[in-house]
């Protein structure tokens, strides 16, 4: 209820900022939401703008569930990025399928990598790892450039992106006449993982007891810095994946653009399927409808296509108050008491 | 004059408020059910009945949170309809429940006359002059200018009954205010309530469990029995038999054998010179004591003397904290709550919804502290932890499903779920720490009957409790906690109040 509440609340506002940029709000969300789905090319497009999200989105549905606030998801996918890239420029000779299983490999070693150091200052100094996880994007993001700047630069073209990687690394694409690739098989994969240790599993259980209620977990005897720790690097190592897939499946090379936010619209999924693994799923599909969306809709009226990004940030904000109502209530006290 | 003549010199007065036929139903469920009840003007008026038998709904209509579905509330005879706790306190009924509703960074004062402030209008000088005139004629003494969270929980309390009273209440409900203070402070809350009648003649409605509070104050006891008003008696005339059976009469109640008191056995739990240094102070110094096989050791004293941090220091969660604690004659390294778990080493922490997940289910909050024993290898073994779940709900007579979230519980369940996890790991020691707190008479039982079985068996339990009567009936030995230190020790066939009384109070 609240949540289409909600929604309602989002087509109001988005309206006027369409408005603002002088469009009609209901030929806007004509193109945003139904342009994609009128044809097969704008659904498989809309599956692979969808495919980095289901793999970010899991990944921070999963930190949030034990209460990990990792915030650092598009870090984390860069730092995945840069490893799988790394592979990707020394894969000549090895076997296709080789090269694949190393590109999620490294993806996952780099995302791990880079959510490290935060899940070990959370865990044993209790340093806040909202603070470290996000100031560490950006650090991410500067290596990307450095390194597109300095040893990777194309000794072809002199632009800041490497040259093609192997072949060998490719990811296959899975669905004929479309860019949908393996990762989006991985990101399903991943998310029934995910969804199966979460609830099967004693590890889950343990998250979901640190994640619900740390004080009650640490009385039960529950080594609640220990499954903090660990729920950060798999966080992290999804993340990562999700950078090597759009390298090894979309890209094939690295570039500073390499990523448009797809670790900060992971928080926006997590929160949107309030940390449900089947919802992620779900709703990275909206977004990627959204994404796609917006390119037509800012073709045919000639607005911004940042447009989509305005329409999933408010949504984002109207979610996360609608979870605060459902959370709390509102009481109009006409007398003096509380209770 | 005896208080026996002050009863009936009272009780002739009129009636304060007199509920009608009320009733009120949560979905099909009747939580009041036709209740009758009359309040006279000046007299202690007590509410008993088991968690859940009604009292706070019944309350709750008084007050104006909730409305009732059918029947009327009269006030000085005439009837009103109270729709709102502002229309419940214009008709003269205040309230006090466990949870303070003071601001805590404000003083005394400056809290009474912000219940009467406008937005541009404060009238601190007025508020003072009614709380000083209040305190004089009641008795009491109270500091105006101390701020909130400079007063211990009783003297808060004290401030939240002032606020009802500058308020023009005529009428006081305290629910179950006894709760939150330690056993020193009962004495004077209760002596508070006496002075509130006999001073001002005030109305007090009693909501408790504790039978001999009622006997020390109560003029009249109301015994509420699943939404019905089984009894009102003068409570003279009333003994804490005949309450308890009007209270659990045709209530279910399996009796469990508590058997002969055993022998001593070998020590399963030693402190040795333990001291926490907490807030610039030793709180615990160099404590030490020892729980042999199958014996209950009660830890007695006045709240605030090192109970709480003794328990804490249990599970090793002080960074100062020295000394040692061995469990079945091994010292427990790194003092985490999981070291004294794998010790055998068993906890009830003071606080039950401190120690479950509310929000996980009966079954898994059971298995939560021991989910290798119910995971192989590492996949939860759904089958065996229902079939456990099953066995602790039925051994524990749990009235709840395996898989209904723990948060949704009654206190006594939710304790029950607590103690089935405790004891279901088979410790060899275990600290419980205010095992019955807020609970009602039937599950208070159950839990004391619980921890005799458990002695039996052979684990040697330490006991924690401000409720010294629980402490007399459950244990083996007795030690006085005085400031953090052990200043005496008892044996149960020397067991006698007055002289542990003496030494709790440092005497």
């Amino acid at each position: 209820m609240l949540i289409a509440i909600a929604i309602i609340f989002t087509f109001i506002i988005s309206s006027a900022m369409i408005r603002w940029a002088g469009a009609n709000p209901f030929a806007a969300f004509k193109y945003l939401l139904g342009s994609p789905l009128q044809s097969k090319f704008g659904i498989t497009e809309a599956i692979l703008s969808a495919t980095p999200l289901v793999l970010t989105g899991g990944a921070v549905a999963l930190a949030f569930r034990a209460g990990y606030w990792n915030i650092g998801a598009e870090g984390q996918l860069l730092a995945g990025a840069i490893c799988a890239t790394f592979v990707g420029l020394h894969a000549d000779g090895i076997p296709h399928w080789l090269g694949i299983i190393l590109m999620v490999i490294a993806g996952a070693l780099g995302g791990m990598l880079w959510a490290f150091v935060p899940a070990l200052l959370r865990s044993r100094l209790g340093i806040d790892e909202v603070v470290t996880t996000l100031l560490l994007n950006p650090v991410a993001l500067l290596v990307v450039t450095g390194l597109l700047n300095g040893p990777w630069r194309n000794p072809e073209t002199k632009f800041p992106e490497t040259q093609v990687l192997s072949e060998n690394v490719f990811f296959p694409r899975v669905y004929p006449g479309s860019r949908i690739h393996l990762g989006l098989i991985i990101g399903i994969v991943a998310l029934a993982i995910c969804w199966w240790v979460v609830g099967r599993t004693a590890g889950g259980l343990k998250m979901r007891a640190v994640g619900l209620a740390p004080g009650a977990a640490r009385i039960a005897g529950l080594k609640v810095e220990r499954t903090l720790f660990t729920t950060a690097l798999a966080s992290g190592a999804i993340a990562g994946i999700a950078g090597a897939g759009e390298v090894a499946g979309v890209a094939h090379q690295l570039t500073d653009g390499i990523s448009p936010g797809f670790g900060y619209t992971g928080v926006v999924v997590a929160t949107l399927a309030a940390l449900s693994f089947p919802a992620v799923l779900l709703i990275s599909f909206v977004l990627g409808i959204i994404n796609v969306g917006s390119f037509s809709a800012s073709r045919a009226l000639s607005i911004p296509s940042t447009i989509g990004e305005v329409v999933q940030a408010v949504l984002l904000t109207t979610v996360v108050s609608a979870l605060v109502f459902m959370k709390y209530r509102i009481v109009l006290d006409k007398g003096k008491h509380r209770d | 004059m005896s208080t026996a003549d002050a009863v009936t010199g009272y009780s002739v007065a009129a009636s304060a408020v007199s509920l009608n036929g009320l009733r009120k139903m949560y979905g099909d469920v009747v939580a009041v059910a036709n209740v009758d009840l009359e309040v006279r003007a000046g007299e202690i008026h007590a509410l008993l009945g088991e968690n859940g038998a009604g009292k706070t709904t019944l309350m709750r209509l008084l007050y104006g949170l909730a409305k009732p579905d059918a029947g009327s509330i009269s006030i000085d005879g005439a009837p009103v309809s109270i729709t709102s706790p502002k229309i419940a306190r214009a008709a003269g009924i205040g309230m006090v429940t466990q949870h303070f509703s003071l601001v805590k960074t404000m003083t005394v004062t400056e809290n009474l006359a912000l219940q009467d402030a406008g937005f541009f209008s404060l009238d601190l000088a007025g508020a003072r002059r009614k709380l000083l005139t209040l305190c004089e004629e009641i008795g009491l003494e109270i500091d105006p200018d101390a701020r909130i969270d400079s007063l211990p929980v009783a003297m808060q309390q004290r401030v939240e009954i002032l606020k009802a009273l500058a308020g023009g209440c005529k009428v006081l409900i305290l629910d179950e205010p006894t709760a939150v203070l330690g056993p020193q402070d009962v004495d004077s809350l209760l002596d508070v309530i006496r002075r509130l009648r006999d001073t001002i003649g005030l109305s007090v409605i009693l909501i408790t469990h504790k039978m001999h509070e009622i006997s020390q104050v109560a003029d009249r006891v109301s015994v509420l029995r699943r939404g019905e008003i089984v009894a009102t008696e003068n409570a003279s005339g009333m003994s804490i038999a005949s309450l308890t059976a009007l209270m659990v009469e045709g209530v279910q109640q399996e009796i469990i054998e508590t058997g002969e008191r055993s022998s001593q056995g070998t020590s399963v739990l030693a402190i040795k010179d333990l001291t926490v240094h907490l807030r610039g102070h030793d709180v615990i110094s160099e404590l030490s004591l020892e729980v042999r096989r199958g014996e209950i050791v009660g830890i007695a004293g006045v709240s605030g003397n090192g109970q709480s941090e003794l328990v804490q220091a249990l599970s090793g969660v002080f960074v100062h904290q020295t000394g040692e604690i061995h469990v079945d004659g091994k010292l427990v390294k790194g003092g985490s709550p999981s070291a004294f778990a794998e010790a055998g080493f068993g906890r009830l922490g003071e606080d039950r919804h401190a120690s479950a997940v509310s929000a996980l289910t009966v079954e898994e909050n059971l298995i939560l502290d021991r989910l290798h024993f119910f995971s192989k290898p590492g996949i939860l073994l759904k089958r065996k932890i229902r079939k456990f779940a099953e066995e602790s709900i039925t051994n524990f007579a749990i009235k709840a499903k395996p898989d209904q979230a723990i948060g949704t519980l009654s206190g006594g369940n939710m304790q029950k779920v607590l103690l089935a996890r405790l004891f279901g790991e088979r410790p060899l020691a275990a600290v419980v720490s205010q095992p019955t707190r807020g609970l009602d008479v039937v599950s208070t039982r159950y839990v004391r009957q619980l921890l005799m079985v458990e002695r039996n068996t052979g684990v040697g339990i330490l006991l924690v409790s401000e409720d010294l009567d629980e402490i007399l009936e459950l244990s083996d030995r007795i030690l006085v906690i005085f400031k953090g230190k052990i200043i005496g020790e008892v044996a149960r066939k020397d067991f006698d109040r007055i002289a542990i009384g003496a030494m709790m109070a440092g005497v």
